[in-house]
């Protein structure tokens, strides 16, 4: 009776908190900067360097959106969060966004009342196993000892990758990635198990990155997307169509290079509505005109963004994959600019 | 003597031997190495077994420690240099120490600030911790809070200014009413105080410009060691007090007070101080109206003096409970009101026995500040754990740098405890 009371008086501070945040567009243009929330720490995808500016593949949809909506890159106040914050921090209004690696699952869209704008990153769990271990798919594990984060959906892929293929492991519990990377060098897990991204950023950091493989199968779909409160389909439409731009650019050869003149001397219309020298696409949203052209400048297009925070030229190394345009075999496709 | 016998004695010394040392087996390291070290065969095996486990531990570590490279770029540049030997990346301490003690968005041009406080600290301190010093020196330290805080946090100093003018009218209020009450004297300090500051919110808005003559650093622009250790100074100055307060409620005839406090203890002691932590940083924020939301430091800062001043209450109470009844009707029988009582006979009694258990408390809170790292604040072992670890730079570098974490909060807790050893002998009043 006292808890109903106690999560009833929740709910409606929650709501109203939620209605009082109802135009974040205008917020975010009253208050002059965007509050994204970020991760306290991952490699590549978001991190302060040595001089305390945030970068990485998370941060660089941030600055996107600060850009379309501020005109400014810089224009954002960061508020890194745990997995166990989150989405507090995004529900109380906190945060603007997040771009947060979240794995886009129907109980975080549905129950948990978010809008999932889109996909950046399509991750999936895999499998690390020392060379000398003599594997070379996932189901030879049968027997084997997985180091795996507890708590996290990886640990629930695992158990139905192993009943499905009828096969037996026994877990080695670990808190953290640092945990896990110490746990499966020291060798008291025969794999480590989670993200392939998080995976190939582990390696890169072994002493002898080549003696140790990613296995070939990816046991589950970890969609990774930034998102917002549900109830604010303005503020939604910002956030999604940003990323949009930023991904329709690389398919249309906008870079941050050329961004500045390709929307005048360009022939292609669809390039011109982009960065708004034609149409009025940016005013349907209650942006300037060039809220496109700023997105895409702070950071360059997707591609761009790629390669410089996670891609293959960076000690992280990761290959395109499933994040190449569609038109390359990936699932990068940006619904049309009209 | 004579010389009758002379010729019948063939030898008689005039002068005394010189003192010879000691034979070898009686002096020395070899007589200490035999009484301390090889005194029976059980002895020698032992120490032969310490020997070994130290050349073991020492074997391991010195080479990492010496080999160490303490100038390179990134943790894989590390590994060029050392180029498969073992050694140290000691490195990421000289290329993120900034970061390490003040967190990586203080403004880098403003460094001087903290670093000024914490000089300031210890001139602070040191009136409250040695009273050999001359007491005029406490008027700094009523001063420095005030100063401290405008030094971190920056701003227009009126802000300092007033609270420090309500403090001061408050006690100037107090000194004139205490000689009728106690309570009087305390409750009315306390609404003069409250009316100057409801004042002076008037007059900083009012007068309020951008010339501010230091830059305003948010919180959440905190970090590093500099956030444990504010926390830490923090919390366990406002604890004691809050802590006394508490104990002496708990023992308090009044049933409303004496509940109030037997209650606000246990809850708080039954409750762990990370679920306080959450509540803190994730709860309250539903409770706010967006944008106008409690500094998170400070809701921080509330939640772990809390936490600390009801386990301090219980030590305090340990103290009050081991005075002898005798104390309680001695000071009765002088004649002594409540407050009297306490604060002449009873607490400087109680609290003297108290000693070690509040310093105990207080070197566990201080280690216990790293727990705000749970809640995204980029304490020192934030800042490890979060930014730090997770750049592409130094992404596996974990002995250097929570060794080097280890290393800073074991001489502030060991400096804790010598001095508290210290304060013991010189209040050392019995059993001589």
């Amino acid at each position: 009776m006292k808890k109903s009371v106690i999560f009833g008086a929740l709910t409606v501070a929650g709501l109203t908190a939620g209605a009082a945040a109802a135009a974040t567009l205008d917020d975010v243009k009253a208050r002059g900067t965007l509050n994204c929330g970020v991760t306290t720490g991952l490699v590549g995808f978001a991190a302060p360097d040595a001089d305390g500016r945030w970068e990485g593949f998370d941060v660089a949809v941030c600055r996107a959106v600060a850009a379309a909506v501020l005109g400014d890159g810089d224009a954002v106040e960061f508020v890194p969060t745990t997995g166990k914050t989150r989405f507090t921090a995004l529900a109380s209004g906190e945060v603007d966004m997040l771009a947060r690696n979240t794995t886009w699952t129907f109980s975080r869209d549905v129950d948990l009342k978010f809008t999932f704008i889109g996909v950046n990153y399509y991750d999936g769990q895999g499998f690390m196993v020392p060379k000398a271990l003599g594997v070379s798919s996932a189901k030879d594990l049968d027997g084997a000892t997985v180091c795996i984060q507890t708590g996290t959906t990886t640990e629930l892929n695992l158990a139905d990758f192993f009943r499905t293929n009828n096969i037996s492991y026994e877990p080695v519990p670990v808190e953290t990635n640092a945990e896990g990377q110490q746990q499966y060098l020291a060798g008291a897990c025969d794999t480590y198990t989670t993200d392939a991204s998080g995976l190939a950023a582990t390696r890169a950091t072994f002493e002898a990155p080549g003696d140790h493989i990613l296995l070939p199968e990816i046991i589950s779909k970890e969609p990774l997307g930034p998102l917002v409160r549900h109830g604010d389909d303005e503020w939604g439409d910002v956030v999604r169509w940003t990323l949009n731009a930023l991904i329709a650019a690389e398919e249309l050869g906008v870079t941050s290079a050329n961004v500045a003149e390709i929307g005048a001397s360009s022939t292609n219309p669809e390039v011109k509505r982009l960065l708004g020298t034609e149409g009025t696409l940016g005013e349907m949203m209650g942006l300037d005109a060039d809220w496109a052209a700023n997105a895409i400048a702070v950071n360059g297009n997707y591609g761009e963004i790629f390669a410089d925070t996670i891609g293959e030229e960076t000690p992280i190394g990761l290959a395109r994959g499933l994040n190449a345009q569609w038109t390359n075999g990936g699932l990068l496709y940006a619904p049309p600019f009209r | 003597m004579s010389d009758t016998h002379a010729e019948s004695i063939p030898f008689v010394r005039e002068t005394t031997i010189p003192q010879a040392a000691p034979p070898a087996a009686e002096r020395g390291v070899y007589k200490w190495g035999r009484e301390n070290l090889f005194a029976t065969p059980g002895n020698a095996l032992l120490t032969l077994l310490a020997i070994y486990v130290i050349y073991l531990v020492l074997s391991a570590t010195l080479p990492w420690l010496l080999n160490g490279v303490w100038n390179a770029g990134s943790l894989s540049e590390c590994r060029e240099i050392l180029a498969g030997t073992r050694g140290g990346c000691f490195a990421v301490l000289v290329d993120r120490w900034e970061q390490l003690f003040f967190g990586f968005k203080y403004p880098s041009d403003q460094l001087w600030r903290p670093t000024l406080t914490l000089v300031l600290f210890f001139v602070a301190v040191a009136p409250v911790l040695f009273f050999d010093l001359p007491r005029k020196l406490l008027a700094f330290t009523a001063v420095f809070p005030f100063l401290a805080y405008w030094l971190i946090w920056g701003g227009p100093i009126l802000v300092p200014v007033m609270a420090l003018i309500g403090v001061a009218v408050g006690y100037v209020v107090y000194s004139r009413l205490v000689t009728k009450s106690f309570a009087g004297g305390f409750f009315g300090g306390i609404a003069a105080a409250v009316v100057v500051w409801f004042l002076g919110g008037y007059v900083i808005d009012a007068t309020t410009g951008p010339s501010a003559m230091l830059r305003s650093v948010p919180s959440r622009d905190l970090g590093g060691y500099m956030l444990n250790f504010m926390l830490g100074v923090t919390c366990v100055s406002l604890s004691v007090p809050i802590g006394i307060a508490l104990a002496l409620g708990r023992q308090s005839s009044m049933p409303l007070i004496k509940w109030l406090s037997v209650i606000f203890i246990e809850f708080i002691r039954g409750v762990p101080l990370i679920t306080l932590l959450f509540v803190a940083s994730v709860m309250l924020a539903y409770f706010f109206p967006p944008n106008s939301t409690v500094d998170l430091f400070l809701r921080v800062v509330i939640m772990i003096t809390m936490f600390s001043s009801a386990y301090i209450a219980e030590v305090i109470r340990g103290g009050l409970a081991a005075l002898p009844k005798g104390q309680y009707e001695a000071a009765d029988s002088l004649g002594l009101d409540y407050a009297q009582a306490m604060r002449l006979i009873i607490l400087p009694q109680a609290l003297k026995i108290s000693i070690p258990g509040i310093v105990n408390i207080a070197v566990g809170l201080f280690k216990d500040t790293t727990l705000v790292s749970v809640i995204s604040m980029f304490d020192l072992v934030g800042m490890i754990r979060g930014p730090i670890l997770a750049s592409t730079d130094w992404n596996g570098v974990y002995w250097e740098l929570l060794g080097f974490a280890a290393l800073l909060f074991f001489v502030v807790c060991y400096g804790i405890s010598q001095y508290s050893q210290w304060l013991e002998r010189r209040l050392a009043t019995d059993h001589r």
